[in-house]
């Protein structure tokens, strides 16, 4: 348990101590997507009967938590390859689940902390509800856990640093951005709507948005298996490759 | 007393290199053990095994009768690895990072232990230097810290040395012999085959993923190598006619190598009979260096030998 608890510790205090880069940046980003669209929709454009701005608000807000998430647990995992340093983590006495645990809490805490920082910004921009603050939660932290345990995945595969940015530049970057952060799938056309309900990231945003005004393109405790039955996937995975020892114990 | 480390029929390959070809040892509670080899001898990945860092093919391991796989948390906690790699977290300081290692061994409030092993390794007025800002003497030294937060009874030290200055590592011996002294076991690889024949009791020579010697220290000096008898004649005589032949002359000294120490007595009485009066005698014993080089030079006579024997 003291083992646990001192990796989460350091995982936390790895990003903490970067905060700048790790939490300030991605809330500026995010603030700039804001400011842009919103500017050039928000007096044109109602989605679901919401105003624009306010309906792109927790998009961005979910987008930078996952993103975040997901870059957490990856970059970390990744450097302390390069640098060797991962035998620290891999002497001591830690279980796989254990180390599982640290590795996604701390995610699902970075991803939490930017995703908060983006709605204490934006939210001066644009009047929002909080119809039901525990789908917000639920949505939130599974979508966290998601990536957190993907970017695992992610940072244990990778060898190189490209390779890990080529995972987040093909693959986390086009799922999220096209998962109706910026729009409600309904504007698309039939297929692309299909294709949209492939995506993973699209439910949790659309559920996430749900615990904001009430409304949403699919139900929301449709979302919620969905995500829910994703986390567990992802979840399995991860601590399969992590008892395997796959790269991390020859 | 008790076996501190077991080691039973090891073997890994990596793709087709066999690295460990069958490495069976045991080393006892209490023995400051040393394990020599030429580089890619699979002296890391052995320690490896050992530490769960490396998975191997066959055999088992076990630490204070705690098998290193199916009981490795036990395992573990047993064990202190000082890692090859000069490896470091560039995020935290001294301090900071010898605090997270006690953590991920369970152990909380373990200030004055760390402040102990900082002064012990020279260590205590960088406590608080970002380890990125230490030279590399230093940052070994952190690693030689960090395996010891636990106060493990047993710790495995992979050429320790490596890039440390010569004073820094007589304050690294002195600590990790003070150690030994206290109970715990030292196993060590090391280059510097000199400090090996300082500090091991007992030595595993690996080769190419095999044990090709396995003995005390003193044993192995006198198997493998011998001594050497130096004789300084009086009147700078010539040696009497049955002694030509089976010494060499250097610097005014006939030199003896010696199976054994009995035949000292013959020598001497030959040379007596024959009248030789003796200015200075000196018995010296070989280095390991000696032995290391015969018993790898031994090996490859062996090896050799076997392929001959296929061939033919
Ligand atoms: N992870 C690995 N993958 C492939 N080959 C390896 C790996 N680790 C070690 N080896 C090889 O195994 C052999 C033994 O290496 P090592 O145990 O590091 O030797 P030593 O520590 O005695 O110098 C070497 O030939 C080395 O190249
Ligand atoms: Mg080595």
């Amino acid at each position: 348990m003291i083992g646990f608890r001192t990796l989460l510790y350091k995982e936390l205090l790895r990003f903490w101590k970067v905060g700048f880069q790790t939490v300030a940046a991605p809330v500026l980003s995010a603030l700039l997507y804001l400011l842009i669209f919103s500017h050039v929709l928000d007096e044109h454009v109602l989605v679901n009967g919401v105003r624009y701005a306010a309906f792109l608000i927790p998009g961005l807000v979910m987008m930078s938590l996952v993103q975040n998430a997901f870059a957490n647990s990856s970059s970390s995992l990744i450097q302390s390859k390069i640098t060797g340093s991962v035998v620290f983590v891999l002497l001591p006495p830690i279980s796989y689940v254990e180390f599982f645990l640290a590795y996604v809490v701390a995610a699902v805490l970075r991803g939490l902390m930017v995703g908060l920082g983006v709605l204490v910004v934006t939210s001066w921009f644009a009047p929002l509800t909080y119809v039901a603050p525990l789908w917000i939660l639920a949505f939130a932290i599974l979508g966290g856990g998601i990536l957190g345990a993907f970017g695992m995945i992610a940072g244990i595969w990778a060898d190189k640093f490209d390779q890990l940015a080529g995972f987040q530049n093909f693959l986390i970057m086009p799922l999220t951005m096209l998962s109706g952060v910026f729009y409600s799938i309904h504007s698309l056309p039939q297929f692309w709507q299909q294709v949209s309900h492939l995506n993973p990231v699209f439910y949790m945003i659309d559920g996430f948005r749900y615990g904001f005004f009430g409304v949403s393109d699919v139900p929301p405790e449709t979302s919620l298996i969905v995500v829910g039955a994703s986390f567990l996937v992802v979840s399995v995975a991860t601590l399969m490759l992590l008892r395997s020892g796959y790269k991390l114990r020859s | 007393m008790s076996v501190a480390v077991s080691i039973e029929q090891v073997e890994k390959r990596f793709g087709r290199l066999k690295a460990l070809d069958g490495v069976s040892l045991q080393i006892d509670e209490g023995e400051f053990f040393g394990l020599l080899g030429p580089n890619g001898a699979g002296k890391t990945t052995l320690i490896s095994c050992l530490a769960g860092l490396v998975r191997p093919d066959a055999g088992r391991l076990s630490v204070l009768g705690r098998d290193v796989v199916a009981d490795y948390r036990a395992a573990r906690t047993l064990l202190g690895i000082v890692p090859q790699e000069l490896v470091f977290d560039p995020f935290f300081s001294v301090r900071e990072t010898l605090r997270i290692q006690s953590g991920y061994f369970g152990i909380r409030n373990n200030d004055d232990w760390i402040d102990e092993i900082l002064a012990n390794l020279d260590l205590t007025s960088r406590a608080d230097t970002n380890m990125r800002r230490l030279s590399g003497g230093m940052k070994r030294r952190v690693l030689v810290a960090q395996a010891l937060v636990h106060k493990p009874p047993v710790i495995v030290l992979d050429e320790p040395t490596a890039g440390v200055d010569v004073e820094l590592r007589q304050g690294l011996w002195q600590f990790v012999q003070r150690l030994n002294r206290e109970g715990h076991t030292v196993i060590l690889t090391t280059h510097y085959l000199e400090e090996a024949e300082a500090l091991c009791g007992r030595i595993a020579m690996l080769k190419q993923g095999r044990v090709v010697a396995l003995d005390t220290t003193s044993n192995l000096l006198a198997r493998f190598a011998g001594h050497t008898l130096s004789v300084c004649l009086a009147d700078n005589a010539l040696l009497p006619e049955p002694l030509r032949g089976r010494a060499t002359l250097s610097e005014g000294r006939w030199v003896f190598r010696l199976a054994g120490f009995a035949e000292i007595e013959p020598l001497l009485r030959t040379l007596r009979e024959a009248g030789c009066g003796i200015d200075d005698l000196r018995l010296t014993q070989a280095d390991l260096e000696d032995v290391f080089v015969g018993v790898m030079q031994g090996e490859n006579d062996r090896e050799s030998g076997k392929v001959a024997d296929v061939s033919r």
